[in-house]
C-alpha cells in the first residue's frame, strides 16, 4: 500500500510518560496508569496494532463516505465497523460513517492497548475524540475547550467508574471536521468514543440559526475531498444577538435531550459565543470554569 | 518562504488545481489553496507544502530539506552548532501552566547554552509604524481606520517620518468585537509585511506595508526630504552662490529663504526683498507658508509662487534669479524678475539642476517600517521558569538574551518584558493570531545552562538539540546574517 517516500506511522514519548502516535492525518496521545510493566507492554501493543490502522481504513474509504441509508453498509476492517455501527442510529439525518472517524480510531486502539493488560486507566485521544478506561474505584477528569484555537479550560467534567460514559468528542465548526452549524464546541459523553464522535456531530449540526453574519460555502469548496458534497459548511460566525444564540442552542439542546433519552449518549455540553447548554442525566456534574 | 523540498516524494497534478498528496495513504485530493485532511500538508499554488513547521536557522550551509516524520535524520547537514531553533510552529502552551514546547540544550557559536523555544500569545501588543513622508496624513491623535473600525491614532511627527501607533488591548480586546477582529488581522497582515491600506480620520488613505515605500491618496511616496527647509539651505547655499539671487526651500515644516538666513548673510548675499507668508521664527525660516497637504514640501502648493507675499521694491531688482525648489527636490522652479519685479519662469540653467538633483540624490528612499511591540512578562514567563520575576530580571541584566524568530529585540527599561522588533528582520510569515483576538509572535530566550538552573527553570525538560529536530516538524532557512547569532556576547 505504502509507497516509497509515503511517511510511515511514527511514535515518540511526551512528557509526562504519554505515547505520541502519528500516522498521516491521525495524531494519538495515549497514556496509562497502572504497574510500569503493564504500562510498558501495553504500549507496544498500542504500537503494533497501529502499523495498519490508516492503511485498512483508507481501503474503504469509498463506503465510509457514502451517506449512510439502508441496507446496512458491509465494511470490514474493524476501524470501519464502529464508524457504521456508531452512525447506523442517524441514519435518519444526513450522516456519513467518517463522523465517527477518530472515535473509531480511538475506541480500537483503546482496546489494542487494554488486551491482556491491567491497568487503573487509560485514554486514547484522538485530536480531542478521546476512549477512556476507568477500572472500578477510579476517575478522569476531562476539560472542554470551546476554541481550539485558543485552548483554555472552559468546563470539566469528572467521570467515575461508575459512569456507563467511556467516550468523549466535542465538534464544532472551528474544529478540524466541517460543520453544518454554527456551534463553538459540542462536547458529547457517550459509551464509546465512536458514539460520542457521531453524536457530538449531529448535535453541533443541529445548533443552527439563519443570521446574516454567518458565512456559508458548499463543503467541496472548502476542502474538495469533503464527504458532505456540496452541503453548506459553516466557515465564519460573526456576534450573533442572544436571541438567536439562544435559539439555535435550543435546537441543539433538543436534538442531545433526544439522543439521552435512547440512551445513545451519557452527557451533553453545547457552547456557543460565550452561552451554555448542558443536557445530563444528574450523575454528570460539569463545572464550568467560564 | 516555502521550499518545493518540503514536499513528499511527488505530488500529482490531478485536474486544473488540485493534486493529490501521497504524504500517507490517504491521498488526499487538495485544490490550491486548501489544505489536506492532516491539516499538515497543503496546496500552494500547484505545489504541496508543509504548513507550518517549526522553523529553525542556520548559518552556514544552505536551507536542508524538512525532516519527516519516521525518516532518520542524515545528520549529516545538522550538528546542532550551527543551528537555532525558532518559535515559529513551537506552538504554544497557553496559558502556560506547563513548560515551553521546547527547551534545548545545544552550543551556539561553541557556548553551551539553553533556548526556550514557545509562541506566545499577546493580548497586549501594537505596532509602532513610521512612515517617511513629510506629505500631510492626518492630525495627532486621529483615529487610522481598516473597514472603518478604528485600529490605531496618528501619534508624534518625527524628522521626515511620521508615525502611527496600530493596535493595542483597547482596540483588541476593549471595543467590539468587530473592531478587535479587524484589528488583529491588520496587524497581523502588517506583521506579516503584508499592506493594509488604511485611512485616518481627516487625513489620506495610505498603504501601508513594511520594508516598502508608502502609498498616499494613491500616489507613491519616492523619496524622504533632504531635511527641513532651514536645513536644505544650510547644506546647499554655498553650491548656490553665484549663481541665483535668491533660494527659496519650500517646506511644510520650515520654509527656508537663502538670503535672509545666517548662511545667505555668511555668503555676504545681498537682501532680496522676496516675503513669503506665514510667521517667521529666526531669520529667513518660516513656519506655515501654506497649509499641509500632497504639494510641494508637504504643503497644499502647487504654484509656488502662492506663498509670495510681496516682492519688495526697494530691495528686488529686475533679472534677479530666484530659484524655488522642495525639500525632496522633487518640484523645482527658476524664475527670473522683469522690469516691474514680477517672476518669469524661465529654462533652468545647468549649474542649478545640478544641486536640484542633488538634493534629489540626498533624499533617502521613503519607507514605511513596522515595530512589533508587545509585553513578554505573563504568563508566559511560566513555561520558561517555576520563578517568573527571575526570567524577567535575568533578561534585564543580559544573562539571557531575547530574540523573536531569531531577530533582535530591543527590552525596554523598566517592569516586565517589553519588547520591540523590526518584523523586516523576522523570517516571513512568523506571526499567527489567536481568535481573542491577539497575535501569536514567535519568541525564544537563550541562556547558559548554569542561568536557566540558578532561575528556576524546568532543566528536567531540557533536551539536546539533536532530539528536539528528531520529534519536530522541521523547516529550515538560512540565518539571516543581519542578525547577530544569540550566543555571541
Amino acid at each position: 500500500m505504502a509507497r516509497a517516500g509515503m511517511n510511515a506511522p511514527s511514535r515518540s514519548r511526551l512528557p509526562g510518560s504519554r505515547l505520541h502516535l502519528h500516522h498521516g492525518p491521525i495524531d494519538l496521545v495515549i497514556e496509562a496508569w497502572g504497574e510500569h510493566l503493564e504500562v510498558e507492554q501495553a504500549y507496544e501493543q498500542a504500537w503494533t496494532r497501529f502499523q495498519d490502522i490508516l492503511p485498512t481504513l483508507v481501503s474503504e474509504l469509498a463506503v465510509l463516505r457514502a451517506a449512510l441509508r439502508e441496507p446496512y453498509p458491509l465494511a470490514r476492517g474493524p476501524v470501519a465497523r464502529r464508524m457504521v455501527a456508531a452512525c447506523w442510529p442517524h441514519r435518519s439525518f444526513f450522516i456519513t460513517p467518517m463522523a465517527a472517524v477518530a472515535g473509531a480510531v480511538a475506541d480500537e486502539m483503546l482496546a489494542a492497548l487494554l488486551a491482556g493488560r491491567t491497568l487503573a486507566k487509560a485514554y486514547v485521544n484522538d485530536g480531542g475524540d478521546i476512549a477512556l478506561h476507568i477500572a472500578n474505584g477510579e476517575h478522569l477528569d476531562a476539560g472542554v475547550v470551546n476554541d481550539p484555537q485558543r485552548p483554555q479550560l472552559a468546563a470539566s467534567v469528572r467521570i467515575a467508574s461508575q459512569s456507563a460514559a467511556r467516550g468523549i468528542a466535542t465538534s464544532g465548526w472551528r474544529g478540524r471536521s466541517q460543520s453544518l452549524g454554527i456551534a463553538d464546541a459540542v462536547t458529547v459523553l457517550a459509551r464509546t468514543a465512536s458514539a460520542a464522535d457521531a453524536a457530538a456531530t449531529l448535535i453541533a449540526n443541529a445548533v443552527d440559526i439563519e443570521h446574516p453574519s454567518i458565512q456559508r460555502l458548499p463543503a467541496s469548496a472548502v476542502k474538495h475531498d469533503s464527504d458532505l458534497g456540496d452541503l453548506p459548511v459553516t466557515v465564519a460566525v460573526g456576534a450573533l444577538p442572544l436571541h438567536a444564540i439562544a435559539a439555535a442552542l435550543e435546537r441543539g439542546r433538543a436534538a442531545a435531550c433526544a439522543m439521552l433519552g435512547t440512551g445513545l449518549i451519557e452527557a451533553a455540553y453545547l457552547a456557543l459565543q460565550g452561552e451554555i447548554r448542558v443536557a445530563a442525566h444528574t450523575q454528570h456534574e460539569w463545572r464550568l470554569s467560564a | 518562504m516555502r521550499d518545493p523540498e518540503d514536499a513528499p516524494e511527488s505530488a500529482e497534478p490531478i485536474t486544473g488545481d488540485v493534486i493529490r498528496c501521497d504524504a500517507c495513504p490517504v491521498l488526499c485530493r487538495i485544490r490550491t489553496g486548501q489544505a489536506g485532511a492532516c491539516d499538515r500538508y497543503a496546496n500552494e499554488d500547484g505545489k504541496l507544502v508543509r504548513v507550518d513547521p517549526l522553523l529553525i536557522l542556520q548559518r552556514g550551509s544552505a536551507a536542508v530539506p524538512f525532516l519527516g516524520t519516521g525518516k532518520a535524520w542524515s545528520g549529516n547537514l545538522i550538528s546542532g552548532t550551527d543551528t537555532f531553533i525558532t518559535g515559529i510552529g513551537a506552538t504554544t502552551t497557553y496559558p502556560d501552566y506547563k513548560p515551553a514546547p521546547y527547551i534545548v540544550s545545544s552550543k551556539l557559536g561553541g557556548v553551551d547554552v539553553v533556548t526556550v523555544v514557545t509562541e506566545g500569545i499577546f493580548s497586549y501588543c501594537g505596532l509602532k509604524v513610521k512612515i517617511d513622508t513629510d506629505r500631510f496624513l492626518g492630525p495627532e491623535l486621529a483615529a487610522v481606520r481598516v473597514d472603518g473600525e478604528p485600529i490605531g491614532h496618528v501619534t508624534t511627527a518625527e524628522y521626515g517620518s511620521q508615525m502611527l501607533s496600530l493596535g493595542g488591548v483597547r482596540h483588541l480586546t476593549g471595543g467590539s468585537k468587530k473592531e478587535g477582529n479587524v484589528t488583529c488581522d491588520a496587524m497581523l497582515r502588517l506583521a506579516n509585511k503584508q499592506p493594509v491600506e488604511v485611512k485616518v480620520d481627516d487625513g489620506a488613505s495610505i498603504v501601508v506595508q513594511a520594508g516598502a515605500a508608502p502609498v498616499v491618496n494613491g500616489e507613491r511616496e519616492e523619496r524622504m526630504r533632504v531635511g527641513c527647509g532651514s536645513a536644505t539651505i544650510g547644506i546647499f547655499a554655498k553650491q548656490w552662490h553665484g549663481h541665483a539671487d535668491e533660494v527659496i526651500v519650500v517646506d511644510d515644516h520650515i520654509t527656508g529663504v537663502l538670503t535672509e538666513h545666517q548662511a545667505g548673510r555668511f555668503l555676504e548675499m545681498p537682501p532680496a526683498g522676496v516675503r513669503v507668508r506665514g510667521r517667521r521664527s529666526t531669520p529667513g525660516r518660516y513656519f506655515k507658508v501654506a497649509e499641509p497637504g500632497l504639494g510641494w514640501g508637504g504643503t497644499d502648493i502647487t504654484d509656488p509662487l502662492a506663498i509670495i507675499e510681496k516682492i519688495d521694491p526697494r530691495k528686488a531688482w529686475p533679472g534677479m534669479r530666484l530659484l524655488m525648489v522642495s525639500t525632496t527636490g522633487e518640484d523645482a522652479e527658476w524664475f527670473v524678475l522683469d522690469e516691474k519685479l514680477a517672476p518669469i519662469r524661465q529654462p533652468m540653467p545647468g549649474a542649478i539642476r545640478m544641486v536640484v538633483e542633488r538634493i534629489v540624490e540626498n533624499c533617502e528612499p521613503a519607507l514605511c517600517t513596522v515595530l512589533f511591540m508587545g509585553g513578554a512578562g505573563g504568563s508566559l514567563r511560566a513555561g520558561v521558569t517555576e520563578n517568573p520575576v527571575r526570567l524577567t530580571r535575568s533578561v534585564k541584566e543580559r544573562i539571557t538574551r531575547v530574540t523573536c524568530g531569531g531577530a533582535p529585540v530591543y527590552v525596554w527599561p523598566g517592569g516586565g518584558i517589553t519588547l520591540m522588533v523590526d518584523v523586516l528582520r523576522m523570517p516571513d510569515r512568523s506571526f499567527g493570531y489567536v481568535p481573542t483576538p491577539a497575535l501569536v509572535l514567535p519568541i525564544e530566550f537563550t541562556m547558559t545552562p548554569d542561568a536557566y538552573a540558578g532561575m528556576g527553570g524546568h532543566v528536567d525538560r531540557v533536551v539536546p538539540i539533536e532530539r528536539a529536530l528528531h520529534e519536530a516538524r522541521i523547516k529550515a532557512e538560512a540565518w539571516s546574517e543581519e542578525n547577530a547569532w544569540p550566543a555571541q556576547a
